[in-house]
């Protein structure tokens, strides 16, 4: 995956730098980062999870290391510099995946070496453990790997259950209901991060009308363009 | 011969990089808002896609042998290098399309549908050849999905939408019927 990361100013206090991942700067949610292995992984609660745990684990081990060298590490080529150190506990992450939980392992496939270009790891590395102390990047870490681990789940379970009918493989859903296949297959996917993104939208724009006090108007339609057609093909790329 | 096809088939249409393996999602969203240039980034890609695949090959047969755990990170120090030339070739060649692209063009080697392609590759034990048919048809897929995700968006520009769908909750919406309608190719071919 691939997006600049966005500049986010350093909040003051460390119980800040936790928690701001998890919710107010969520990582897939509010900065739209991560979406392969987020939509690739979550048609199961378990493989959400072990997703979540898996990146958080690269992503704190690297912030460690990035953050207590970032004195030494060259301005040039410090992106491959990061790369190199992220690729080097992803190895450790995906053999102990494969020992500890073989058949997640199987089923998430190639997506776990997916986690080397995931844009939230190589992102918090650069805004955040490049420039700070080892303790306030590894609280970073830990609030980013959460709040990834947040929106994976917040996407797996629904599937999960919509479409299989079950949690974490035990049935909950009555007898009498019919799995939703399409929300376990790709399309669902894409679905269910749409929903998540329409629901995190409303949230900002009630906020954005109850600063202003405002009255709330979500659904609101945007006035289009008013250009006529013939103009509207005759407009220079 | 026919294998080679239905690999070609299969990566381009029944398994789309984009739309079934979720691979290489920034890009739709940032480089979409014109068909042009989502088709153009496509274009560019393939190409490292191809000589990615063939690196790779290159790699798991005469240098990783024995050392499979160095398989990711050899795969993405060889990708950035071959990014960096093709960079330095088209800033050479079109200066125009170098700015086009912008900043797109160097995180093409922080991409996963390159990194995705090797380990694919990898993984089913492709031959050169097959790895080769593999990326121009994973290529050509994602080109396809940049440009049909872009003209759709270039048309919405002017249709009335609710504040809450605007951005990349909007351009989800577009995927998911789209990859619904990928989904009809669904085990056609050597998936």
């Amino acid at each position: 995956m691939s997006m600049a990361p966005k500049a986010t100013a350093t909040p003051a206090t460390s119980g800040a730098v936790l928690t701001r991942g998890l919710w107010h700067e969520n990582p897939v949610l509010v900065q739209t980062l991560g979406l392969c292995s987020a939509l690739a992984v979550t048609n199961a609660v378990a493989n959400s999870l072990a997703m979540g745990l898996a990146t958080t684990f690269v992503l704190v081990s690297s912030s460690i290391i990035v953050s207590s060298m970032r004195k030494y590490i060259p301005y040039e080529i410090r992106i491959t510099t990061y790369i190199l150190i992220i690729g080097t506990f992803l190895a450790v992450a995906d053999m102990a995946l494969e020992a500890l939980v073989p058949e997640v392992h199987k089923a998430m496939g190639p997506y776990i070496a997916l986690i080397v270009t995931n844009c939230i790891v190589l992102g918090r590395q650069e805004a955040f453990a490049s420039r700070n102390s080892v303790k306030l990047s590894i609280l970073d870490g830990l609030g980013n790997g959460f709040g990834f681990t947040i929106a994976l789940l917040l996407m797996g379970i629904p599937r999960e259950v919509l479409g299989n009918g079950t949690f974490l493989g035990y049935h909950v859903m009555p007898r009498a209901f019919e799995p939703w296949v399409v929300m376990m297959l790709p399309p669902g996917g894409f679905l269910m991060i749409g929903i998540l993104l329409l629901l995190a939208n409303w949230h900002d724009l009630k906020k954005i009308a109850r600063d202003a006090g405002a009255e709330l108007k979500p659904v609101s339609i945007v006035k289009p363009a008013t250009m006529p057609e013939r103009e509207r093909e005759a407009v220079p790329a | 011969m026919s294998d080679l096809f239905w690999i070609f088939v299969s990566a381009a249409i029944v398994t789309n990089f984009v739309l079934v393996y979720f691979l290489g999602l920034c890009p739709v969203i940032g480089v979409t808002n014109k068909s042009v240039t989502g088709l153009r980034l496509g274009l560019a890609t393939t190409f490292v896609m191809v000589l990615a695949s063939l690196a790779a090959w290159v790699l798991n047969t005469f240098v990783l042998g024995n050392a499979p755990y160095l398989r990711v990170i050899a795969f993405i120090v060889a990708i950035a290098s071959i990014v960096q030339i093709v960079e330095m070739f088209i800033k050479k060649v079109s200066p125009g399309l170098y700015r086009e692209l912008g900043i797109f063009l160097p995180l093409i080697a922080s991409n996963s549908q390159v990194l995705g392609l090797t380990i694919f590759q990898t993984n089913r034990g492709y031959s050169l050849p097959e790895g080769l048919m593999f990326a121009i048809g994973g290529g050509i897929g994602i080109t396809a999905v940049l440009a049909i995700v872009g003209n759709v968006r270039e048309r919405l520009e002017f249709a009335p939408i609710p504040a809450i769908a605007r951005g990349p909750a909007l351009v989800f919406m577009i995927v998911a019927a789209l990859s619904l309608v990928f989904m009809g190719f669904a085990g056609m071919g050597t998936a």
